[in-house]
């Protein structure tokens, strides 16, 4: 009877466990520290490694068969299949925002720009990892050609892709758009990007998680603050779901 | 304080059973890990294969398909991966500064020393048998002068504070891509964040089966004194 009563116990208190848990995550006591903690694990990361420090870089005998396409695996409007078709050769990627110097460059103007090529892995917030080579110009070599200005703290990556609840963007600060690592990659293992990962460019931001590497980029803007985009959190998946704006962890 | 005597040599005063920095611990280490546990079982939902080596993303690459586990198991009470990743990483912070202050308090105060190391003798295949045959028969009792904890409780508890709890929190950081350019060792001593992610699953289910055990010894061996001795400290 008592080993009854003390599993019946148990349970409850796992219930209430559970509810008591839910209730101060979604309170705004709960939100703050879960947001305090995001900044913990960003400064706790850049103070122990450098903030240039790489990502693990891979032989090619590390490159995984098939590199897993999720989220947005498909667009289906008619345009992007006939560009898919042609090789994109009107794709436009727009550099702008708190930039001096807007750019609009094409597919060939991205490919004339000094490559970096980077065997990394790619590790999706669900828990997979894949690892892919990946080609493309650095980002901060972009950046520096449109001049950004002083006053740019983010930049948002903007997507020709939909996911349920509105357009896809990303963002990331500076520190990141900076990396070495951090490529407006055309090229997966030395092809086209295929559809699933985001032809036909893709940001690479090899020390976060999947959802902050921005496929089918179209945009790439330099922003005082995050508020001015979307809900205001930095990304699609930020603002709709409350995933970690810093996602290195 | 060596946990052995009466009464403390340089102050008189009565030693308690479990001392102050012990209970601390214990109860906030036990917070953090029903926690960490329940939420790490709403992230596994996420993605329900496990895989060896430096990546791996497909069902057929997996070593281990695992199972769902139901909502009331898992903290939030429904699927919800960006909520137990906030849960699942602001509670590491307690967990891993705790376990390091227990440490530290363990040395110092020879709690580690005086209770928890094992001697050669200890290792003897006769007494480690007749300690498996009495815990077995469900006799708990033990000759106080061989020290507060036997052999296999000294063993449990060693490897719980000195393998199992470091070893869920070395695997979690070495998950993390963000972490992984300060120390790129600590993921290939693994074998890759893979099977970092494995082991941290592993040794998360071994922890559960200590947690089951070290709760049926607590409530075969009078549970509501020792759950006073471990919030109040009990006599040595």
């Amino acid at each position: 009877m008592s080993a009854f009563n003390r599993r019946t116990a148990l349970a409850g208190i796992a219930a209430l466990a559970t509810g008591a848990c839910s209730k101060v995550a979604d309170s705004p006591a709960g939100r703050t520290l879960a947001k305090a903690a995001e900044g913990w694990h960003r400064g706790a990361h850049r103070k122990l490694a450098s903030r240039q420090a790489l990502a693990r870089e891979y032989d090619k005998a590390d490159i995984s068969p098939d590199f897993r396409g999720n989220g947005t695996i498909r667009i289906s409007e008619e345009a992007y299949q006939a560009d898919l078709a042609a090789g994109f050769p009107g794709w436009q990627l727009k550099v702008g925002g708190l930039v001096d110097n807007p750019m609009t460059l094409s597919m060939d103007d991205i490919r004339a720009l000094p490559q970096r090529t980077q065997i990394t892995r790619h590790d999706c917030v669900e828990g997979w990892s894949a690892i892919g080579e990946w080609t493309g110009p650095q980002l901060g070599h972009v950046l520096d050609a449109a001049k950004v200005q002083e006053g740019a703290n983010f930049i948002i990556f903007r997507c020709a892709d939909s996911f349920r609840q509105g357009p896809y963007y990303e963002s990331v600060d500076m520190v990141d758009a900076y990396h070495p690592q951090t490529i407006i990659a055309h090229m997966l293992n030395g092809e086209a990007i295929p559809q699933k990962n985001g032809a036909p460019l893709r940001m690479r931001i090899e020390r976060q998680l999947g959802y902050k590497h921005a496929k089918f980029l179209t945009g790439i803007q330099a922003v005082a603050s995050l508020d001015e985009v979307g809900l205001g959190k930095g990304g699609y998946w930020e603002d709709h779901h409350g995933y970690q704006w810093y996602a290195g962890i | 304080m060596t946990g052995q005597t009466d009464k403390d040599t340089q102050t008189g005063k009565p030693v308690k059973r479990h001392a102050l920095s012990t209970r601390i611990w214990h109860w906030v280490n036990a917070i953090c890990l029903i926690i960490l546990f329940m939420s790490g079982l709403n992230i596994s939902n996420a993605h329900r294969y496990l895989y060896w080596g430096k990546a791996g993303s497909m069902p057929e690459e997996a070593w281990l398909h695992v199972i769902r586990f139901p909502e009331w198991a898992t903290i939030p009470g429904r699927y919800d991966l960006a909520e137990a990743r906030d849960w699942h990483s602001l509670a590491a912070w307690p967990f891993a500064l705790a376990l390091l202050f227990m440490w530290i308090a363990m040395l110092m105060n020879r709690h580690f020393a005086a209770d928890i190391t094992t001697s050669k003798a200890d290792w003897k295949p006769a007494a480690i048998w007749h300690d498996i045959v009495s815990h077995a028969k469900l006799k708990f009792a033990h000759d106080p002068a061989a020290g507060k904890y036997n052999f296999l409780q000294k063993l449990a508890y060693g490897l719980v504070l000195g393998v199992m709890l470091p070893l869920l929190i070395f695997t979690g950081l070495a998950i993390s891509p963000g972490f992984e350019p300060a120390a790129p060792w600590l993921v290939d001593i693994f074998g890759g964040r893979q099977s970092a992610r494995s082991v941290h699953f592993i040794t998360a289910f071994a922890l559960l089966a200590f947690f089951i055990v070290h709760l049926l010894l607590v409530l075969l061996t009078g549970p509501i004194k020792q759950m006073k001795d471990m919030i109040v400290g009990g006599k040595a």
